[in-house]
């Protein structure tokens, strides 16, 4: 029995950031149940922007005192607001914000991307009905504000069962929103479904993992368990197969290979917004958090981590590119992209050098601005059906074809982003492949250096290929309207080639024409903010990286 | 006004050039090829105003300079400077690019919509050439990789977007192939700077020469570079992406491509290669002279055997190039000289050559030579211009090529005879390629289909016309050039640490 229960101190600023996001998750549910219909949206619409933004200005406020004091342990030590705690709370928010501007915008269409009844049975008469009605779904933001608050407690984690309970926290929100697609609703299900289903398994492994760790360790605080592991002479089955499978767990979510397979799937059926939160805010908890656990908690197993770290690293980036090359689809591509890039970043990570920290964060900002961009630029490109109304995102690559000439703006935008993950130099994505590799040639790893630069050369091939098709392939459908359902022959050309076999399936029932659809203002405030970062970070990434490498230390 | 920073100008010039012809309102696109002209004009103006700014008497030092602080977390400087070598190529450059632009005045024909193909054309030639002056310039070993690499985009788009009908498979040969190149050598930068004195400035390549490196660890180090400069430059073995891009390049392309870009493989390895790794430079000499023996002759060889203009052409490139390796890897100043003065007039040559295939492939719609026969009759401005610039490609005394060859050949033979005599032989096999080429297309029975052809247009002859009379006076004059470029091979040699074998070579050249 306990005699008496002392309530531990809480330094609530320090936690802030957080408490303000899981609130706003928390008021908007309250919102559904009391605000009238008709002022739901304009309000939670406020609210999500207003906390991740509030939740900004809140690292802002405990960034000096960090850096001055190291950080500080919070709620006994269950979280730590140390300088990596604070840059990846910086980038969740921000990218979240910009997320939710994605998920706000209707476009000139005047219809989001969710479903109007997600409970409904696809094709049913209720969804119709609902349809016709009007109705929103504007449980979506509160949603979004519950994922965000785990994203931002999952790299803040102290103990592990805190780092547990937030990777359900920002995981179970997003089985949902995964399933909330406008269109292709079967396709949507099935994605919320195979994310729910091995989400779920991971989430078990990792359990286990804990399990096991605490097994051997008797604690399931950081500290504890880092003095416990701290003499490698002390090497136990129960505590390798423990860390095992807690790795397994947190590569599950940064969808490294091989427990990738969920990511095509998953990124191609979710509500195009919710694709861009989900790659980038989840990675960036996903590796904060597995930085931490390697380089603070168990710095004494790193020659037992450090052959895994690099098979992991080596298959990431080479199934990643690999698939991505043959490709079709807009989004699976991105997918596939984020799987490479996962690989790189990982290759910061087994470099287990000091300088690995800061790199890692670098890749992560760059990295989550150009993904954000480009699905909220993907979103914008439609098809047109044979009667004129504007129906679901143009998702074969071969329907990008000509848009550099009809659009060009867009297509410069996008080339920006795609140039920032092929990391060509004067972007954003060239410093944090460079901090990365360098990173990893400093602390020994330049093997995984090398095949990083091999894959970034592979992978410059098939960015490039949407390049070319966007400025320098006619387009298909304007041309030749009648005879476009059999015209594969404007893809191929763009790769030289061996693609044109693949093309065929989607060819076949094509009677659709591409167009781009204004914005709101919303999505265009977000992707000219990716682009300003991805080009700003480019050209002048001082202050960012004197920003990031002075605080880039974890508490002991 | 010597602080004026002339080299920041000649990169921003053309970049500015660039961005406007982009970025010209509609109603002014006809104007598209005036504007990048005159862009093009004034960058050789200024060129030329830099040149004065230099101090000729001291050209090994590099002049010129401004450092500036730029990236320093990444110890990255933006640090440009010229010594005589890197002079002279941004001036060849420099002449070239306006010809460059007057050779497609026509080349994309003259429609509303391939006006507009033109205009951007013509915006990638002029972001090219403000790329080319920077990684000529750059003096921080980053910022010169940063913009190797950068340069593959305008050139990637002028092959893949503007070429004959296999471009995309060309374009995308020559970006993975230099692409693959590049990142390697990224690998070699990084180690270098984490083993150099590091710091908020540590990529300056003044502190990273003459750092102590591990043996073992410099040779791989030089293997890194070398390799993406043998891909540039392009040697034997891996020159297989060049007669593909020049086959399928624009005859515009394939100049700049061939005839500027590729120096920068010459330019690492002499500027970067040989200073920055010296006892890995001598360790790998005798593989690389091996290399490019075997690049002239193959070259030439399988020039002889080509029967497309563009794909000859790059393969007497190949062949020349080969004389630029192994002069450069002799390590005597006369051999070192002749190869920075090659690269130059190789420029010019192999430029024309380009070009002049370029007029012949406008008029006739192939390049292949038996599509011609008894040119000389129809168009003999043209055949004569043909033949001179040819007369160069294959180093006729009177030339400026002549002496350049000449001076690698002796300057060669005062340390590895053997080399020096193999490599003749290919002198004698350039003679075979370019007049069996000149008589099967331009001697001979006249082809019904090159009868009516017109002959050189006044355009033409303002694009050949310059650099035939630049061969000429090189060619009988060359002490202005080799005075720029002499020093610094002086420099080269004392920092490899051999000792120079002037003996005959120095008597002789003069």
């Amino acid at each position: 029995m306990i005699a008496a229960f002392t309530a531990p101190h809480v330094a609530w600023t320090a936690i802030a950031p957080v408490v303000i996001v899981l609130g706003a998750g928390v008021v908007g549910v309250l919102v559904e149940a009391f605000v009238p219909a008709r002022l739901r949206r304009p309000v939670q619409l406020a609210l999500a922007i207003a906390a991740p933004a509030a939740a900004v200005v809140a690292v802002a406020a405990l960034w000096s005192g960090v850096r001055d004091s190291g950080g500080t342990s919070v709620l006994g030590g269950s979280v730590l607001v140390d300088g990596p705690t604070l840059v990846a709370w910086l980038i969740i928010a921000a990218l979240g914000l910009l997320s939710v501007l994605l998920a706000a915008d209707r476009t000139e269409v005047g219809e989001d991307a969710f479903a109007p009844a997600v409970a409904a049975v696809p094709g049913s008469a209720y969804e119709e009905q609902a349809r016709a009605a009007g109705t929103v779904q504007t449980e979506i933001f509160p949603l979004m504000m519950f994922a965000l608050g785990g994203m931002m407690a999952f790299p803040a984690a102290g103990d592990l069962l805190t780092l547990f309970v937030a990777l359900e926290v920002l995981s179970l929100p997003l089985y949902l929103l995964a399933g909330t697609a406008r269109r292709r609703r079967l396709l949507s299900q099935e994605a919320s479904m195979k994310y729910f289903l091995l989400g779920a398994f991971a989430s078990a492994l990792f359990l286990f993992g804990i399990a096991l760790i605490y097994g051997y360790a008797g604690s399931i605080r950081f500290s504890d368990i880092t003095a416990a592991t701290a003499t490698p002479s002390q090497l136990d089955p129960l505590l390798l197969v423990g860390l095992l499978l807690l790795l397994a767990g947190l590569l599950f979510k940064t969808g490294a290979v091989p427990f990738h397979l969920w990511t095509p799937d998953v990124y191609q059926g979710a509500p195009t917004p919710i694709t861009a939160f989900m790659a980038a805010c989840t990675k960036v908890a996903a590796f904060g958090a597995l930085l931490r656990v390697v380089y603070a908690v168990f710095p004494g197993l790193h020659w037992d981590i450090n052959p895994l770290l690099w098979i992991v690293a080596i298959a990431t980036m080479v199934v990643g590119t690999v698939a991505a090359l043959v490709q079709n689809d807009v989004k699976r591509l991105l997918a596939y992209s984020s799987i490479a890039h996962a690989g790189f970043v990982l290759t910061g990570i087994a470099a287990l050098h000091q300088r690995g920290i800061a790199a890692v964060l670098i890749y992560l900002l760059a990295y989550g601005a150009a993904t954000v961009g480009a699905f909220g630029i993907v979103a914008l490109v439609r098809e047109r059906s044979a009667d004129g109304s504007v129906v679901g995102e143009a998702g074969a690559l071969s329907q990008w074809a000509g848009i550099g000439r009809s659009h060009p703006v867009l297509a410069v935008t996008f080339t920006l982003f795609l140039l920032s993950f092929a990391g060509i130099p004067l972007t954003a994505g060239f410093i944090g492949k460079f901090a990365v590799f360098s990173a990893a040639v400093a602390g020994g790893a330049w093997p995984l250096a090398l095949i990083g630069v091999l894959a970034s050369a592979a992978a410059a091939f098939f960015y490039v290929r949407i390049i070319v098709l966007m400025f320098f392939t006619d387009a298909q459908g304007e041309a030749e309207p009648a005879a476009s359902a059999s015209a594969p022959a404007a893809l191929p050309d763009a790769a030289g080639g061996p693609v044109a076999v693949a093309v065929a399936e989607r060819t076949t029932e094509r009677t659709t024409t591409t167009v781009v659809v204004g914005t709101e203002g919303f999505a265009a405030v977000a992707i000219a903010v990716c682009a300003i970062v991805t080009l700003v970070v480019g050209l002048f990434p001082t202050p960012v990286l004197d920003l990031i490498g002075n605080v880039a230390k974890f508490l002991p | 006004m010597s602080s004026f920073p002339w080299l920041t100008t000649l990169i921003v010039l053309p970049l500015v050039g660039a961005v406007v012809l982009w970025a010209l309102p509609s109603t002014a696109r006809a104007a598209a090829r005036q504007v990048a002209l005159a862009f093009a004009l004034v960058e050789l103006a200024l060129t030329g105003a830099a040149i004065g700014a230099f101090d000729i008497g001291n050209a090994g030092a590099f002049q010129l300079a401004e450092t500036h602080s730029w990236i320093p977390a990444f110890g990255v400087s933006y640090a440009v400077g010229v010594n005589g070598l890197g002079l002279v190529l941004i001036a060849m450059s420099a002449v070239l690019v306006p010809l460059v632009v007057l050779a497609a005045w026509r080349e994309q024909g003259s429609e509303k919509a391939a006006t507009d193909r033109l205009r951007q054309y013509l915006a990638l030639v002029l972001l090219l050439q403000a790329f080319i002056v920077a990684v000529f310039a750059a003096r921080d070993l980053f910022f010169f990789y940063l913009v190797f690499e950068a340069m593959l985009i305008p050139v990637y788009f002028m092959i893949g977007g503007f070429g004959g009908p296999r471009r995309r498979y060309a374009a995308v040969k020559f970006l993975l192939y230099s692409l693959a190149g590049g990142l390697i050598m990224l690998i070699g930068v990084i180690a270098l700077y984490l083993h150099g004195p590091g710091g908020a400035n540590g990529f300056l390549i003044d502190k990273l020469t003459g750092v102590t490196l591990d043996p073992t660890l410099e040779k791989w180090l030089f293997v890194s570079f070398f390799v993406a400069f043998a891909i540039k430059a392009p040697m034997f073995p891996v020159h297989t992406w060049l007669p593909d891009a020049a086959e399928q390049a624009p005859a515009g392309t394939s100049t700049l491509l061939v005839g500027v870009l590729d120096k920068v493989g010459t330019f690492g390895m002499l500027t970067l290669c040989l200073p920055l790794f010296p006892h890995a430079s001598r360790w790998a000499a005798p593989v690389v002279i091996v290399l490019a023996v075997v690049s002239i002759l193959y070259g030439a060889l399988l020039a002889i055997g080509q029967q497309d203009m563009y794909r000859l052409v790059a393969y007497t490139s190949v062949s020349h190039f080969g004389f630029i390796v192994l002069g450069i890897f002799a390590f005597t100043s006369t051999s070192i000289s002749g190869s920075s003065f090659y690269m130059v007039n190789h420029g010019f040559s192999t430029g024309a050559l380009f070009l002049l295939v370029g007029f012949l492939g406008a008029r006739r719609g192939s390049v292949r030579i038996d599509a011609f026969g008894g040119l000389q009759r129809a168009v003999p401005v043209l055949a004569g211009l043909f033949l001179v610039v040819g007369l160069s490609s294959l180093a006729l005394p009177g030339l400026s090529p002549f002496v350049s060859e000449f001076l690698v050949l002796v300057g060669t033979f005062a340390t590895q005879p053997a080399a020096a005599v193999l490599a003749t032989l290919g002198v004698v096999l350039a003679a075979i390629y370019i007049l069996w080429m000149y008589q099967r297309a331009f001697h001979g029975p006249v082809n019904v289909a090159v009868a009516g052809l017109p002959d050189v247009s006044a355009r033409e002859r303002w694009v050949v016309g310059p650099l035939v009379a630049l061969m000429l006076v090189l060619g009988f004059v060359p002490a202005p050039a080799l005075n720029l470029v002499r020093p610094a091979a002086q420099v080269t040699i004392t920092q490899v640490g051999v000792t120079d074998a002037p003996a005959v070579a120095e008597g002789s050249a003069k």
